[in-house]
């Protein structure tokens, strides 16, 4: 939801980067404030995943130009941790397993350690059962979920609830959702994302990184945009997703080629 | 300048040492057991220490044990349960404990009824002690293994454990080995015979009240006859400045079942040799973890002899190696002609946590059969970076991310322990160790 008293929480002015010395990233600029919900669409290898990780300080990633403050701050003197704790939060596409760790030991470790950063209460074993309990009825998740290993023989669709179950604890300003809907089935499509619904307010924000229009039919963004060879190089409403999804990418690129022109040089 | 690697052998005349105290020792009321003894004696003979160019060696350098100066046991120490409390667990209400190497009867609890023998083989009446006769020493090869006949040698009692045919014994034995004493030697002995159909649970467990050094030799032998369950946990929890050098042999009937969890977090060197021999129809699950740090070196040595048809096996063995410790598997997998349908898996995986830190793995198949489902591999690593990340991006710091991933990477082996108090015990530990969750 677009407010008009909202404070800017992100601000990406020029941001390039590389893996391995590739760059990935060419100059991007994205700003979201509180209260908004922002898809980030576009086609494989334009950069979706890569902005995310960046964001997240995936230390694979290597910023080499461009600026990203985070509620005012210079987000790349923050580590990966420490942006965490700070409230930005990333759904991963693909969460690892833990064998042998249980996921209650697991997300207990996680709140009371981000709890403790932000001067607030940590809770022990019982107090937090019943608060996790809580938050998994708004993912259907099943409490057996708690006592097995984080992730370890999740189905993909179980993989992802435990990513916005953990977004519930972890109460972030900003979420990115990375890729959230591949893999799931139109049930947990629906009950994803109306986790999200409910976990989206005024005062935090709502990144989806996808492919997919379908996941918009779900989750109403405020803003589209358009990725391409490492650039936003569009940027709508939710109207624009569904002109994706019937007329694919391709327009899009070819609409502009004087914006593409221009950046180069820049 | 070029260095020659010296390979240092066992001082001359150290097996002598060891052998200290063996022609004393007093002759047993069983002319076997006396005749075992002898045949043991008489292969030690011609037997020597091995050095780093024996090829079962060739990666664990033994001679620092040949700088320890060990007398054999003399005095035994007066422990009371609560001195050894912290190693008691609770559903293992059968305990046999035994005091750097020496029966200790009034900490143990014993079964010796309806058949059942849960007992040192010292208390066991002529036709108890007939009955084992047949499988004491008959396992465990010491004819060309020194440490076995070293064992063999200073055999005087005896863990004993029968399980009658088509008994379940609900709940897990305990034998329990205390090293209260440095700069001294003993030779734990195990006797295991499960009758056809029997189920029972097995808690083999090395621990210290000191750090100093020490040697313990232990042998165990472990008979499953046709469709026996034999669940076997062993945990050799010594001190870091322990010399442990282990054999275990296990046979299994047909049909029958054994499961092994083998835990090493002790000692300056380690050595197990676990062989299992399997009949037709047999299974075992033999999985381990070696979780050691510092100058610690720990070997583990399997061979899964698969002589009949229709055997399966499983092996997952871990190691987690910090500072400049030294991790060695060889795990030999056997087929023999005519063992057909065999299904066999092994794997190897190894963590590596420091750049000093060293492993050794050797996984081995020998195939002689045509008609046969194996596998084996083995992987040395580092933790992953995306592993690291992920948990990091939870809020967790970088080392707490790695020491959980490091205690992930085991717990995997611990949680397949199937004794609740011993694994919440193991999993404390190994959080300690790891430096890990709150």
């Amino acid at each position: 939801m677009i407010y008009n008293d909202s404070k800017t929480l992100l601000e990406v002015r020029g941001l390039r980067a590389t893996v391995n010395g590739v760059e990935i990233l060419k100059g991007l600029d994205f700003t979201v404030k509180s209260g908004e919900v922002h898809a980030i669409m576009g086609p494989n290898g334009s950069g979706k995943s890569t902005f995310a990780k960046v964001l997240a300080g995936h230390s694979a990633y290597e910023v080499t130009a461009g600026s990203v403050l985070f509620e005012g701050k210079n987000l790349f003197d923050l580590a990966p941790e420490e942006r965490a704790r700070a409230g930005v939060f990333l759904a991963f596409q693909y969460p690892i397993e833990i064998p042998g760790v249980a996921n209650s030991q697991f997300l207990r470790l996680t709140y009371n350690t981000v709890q403790a950063q932000r001067g607030q209460e940590e809770l022990d074993p019982l107090e937090f059962d019943d608060f996790v309990r809580e938050k998994m009825k708004l993912l259907e998740m099943s409490p057996d979920f708690l006592g097995r290993s984080v992730n370890e023989g999740f189905s993909g669709g179980e993989k992802k609830r435990n990513e916005i179950l953990q977004m519930a604890l972890l109460d972030p300003r900003l979420a990115i959702l990375d890729e959230t809907d591949s893999g799931l089935d139109i049930d947990a499509l629906r009950i994803v994302s109306q986790g999200v619904n409910q976990l989206a307010n005024r005062h935090n924000a709502i990144v989806l990184v996808t492919h997919y229009q379908r996941l918009l039919n779900y989750i109403v963004p405020d803003f589209v945009h358009v990725m391409e060879a490492g650039r936003i190089i569009k940027t709508g409403d939710k109207s624009l997703a569904l002109d994706l999804e019937t007329r694919g990418y391709d327009w899009v690129a070819a609409e502009r080629p004087a914006a593409a022109a221009v950046a180069v040089v820049a | 300048m070029s260095t020659v690697r010296s390979i240092r052998r066992p001082a001359a005349g150290y097996l002598e040492t060891l052998m200290e105290g063996q022609p004393q020792l007093r002759a047993s009321s069983r002319a076997w057991i006396n005749a075992l003894r002898a045949e043991a004696v008489r292969h030690l003979d011609t037997l020597t220490l091995p050095t780093l160019h024996d090829e079962a060696w060739r990666f664990t350098d033994i001679s620092p044990l040949t700088r320890l100066w060990v007398r054999p046991v003399r005095s035994v120490s007066d422990l009371h349960a609560a001195d050894i409390a912290q190693f008691h667990l609770e559903d293992a209400t059968t305990r046999l404990i035994f005091v750097d190497g020496v029966y200790a009867p009034q900490l143990s609890s014993t079964i010796t009824d309806d058949g059942v023998m849960v007992a040192n083989l010292s208390s066991a009446d002529a036709a108890q002690a007939a009955a084992i006769k047949p499988d004491l020493g008959r396992h465990a090869a010491f004819s060309d293994n020194v440490f076995a006949a070293l064992n063999t040698a200073f055999l005087q009692d005896v863990a004993l454990i029968v399980v009658p045919r088509n008994m379940t014994l609900a709940a897990p034995v305990h034998l329990l080995f205390i090293a209260t004493q440095a700069d001294v030697a003993s030779h734990p002995r195990c006797l295991l015979v499960a009758e056809s159909g029997s189920h029972m649970t097995l808690i083999e467990d090395y621990v210290a009240l000191q750090d100093g050094a020490y040697f313990v030799n232990p042998v165990t032998e472990i008979a499953l006859a046709d469709r026996a369950h034999v669940k076997h946990i062993r945990v050799q929890r010594d001190s870091v400045k322990a010399f442990h050098i282990a054999d275990c042999a296990v046979s299994l009937g047909r049909s029958s079942n054994y499961q092994s969890v083998t835990v090493a977090l002790g000692a300056k060197i380690s050595r197990y040799n676990l062989n299992v021999l399997l009949a037709e129809g047999a299974e075992c699950a033999v999985d381990g973890l070696a979780l050691i740090a510092g100058s610690q070196l720990a070997d583990t040595h399997t061979s899964i002899d698969h002589a009949q048809p229709h055997g399966i096996s499983r092996q997952l063995h871990k190691c987690i190696v910090g500072g400049s410790a030294h991790a060695v598997f060889n795990g030999k997998v056997m087929v023999r002609p005519g063992a057909q349908r065999t299904d066999s898996n092994q794997s190897s995986r190894n963590l590596l946590l420091t750049g000093k830190a060293q492993v050794d793995t050797k996984p081995q198949l020998e195939i002689f059969a045509d008609d046969v489902k194996c596998a084996h591999g083995a992987t040395i690593g580092q933790l992953d970076d995306d592993e690291v990340f992920y948990l990091k991006s939870r809020g967790l710091s970088d080392s707490v991310a790695r020491s959980l991933l490091t205690y992930a990477f085991g717990a995997e082996i611990i949680d397949r322990i199937p004794v609740a108090s011993l694994k919440r015990r193991l999993e404390l530990r190994i959080l300690e160790q790891t430096g890990s969750l709150p």
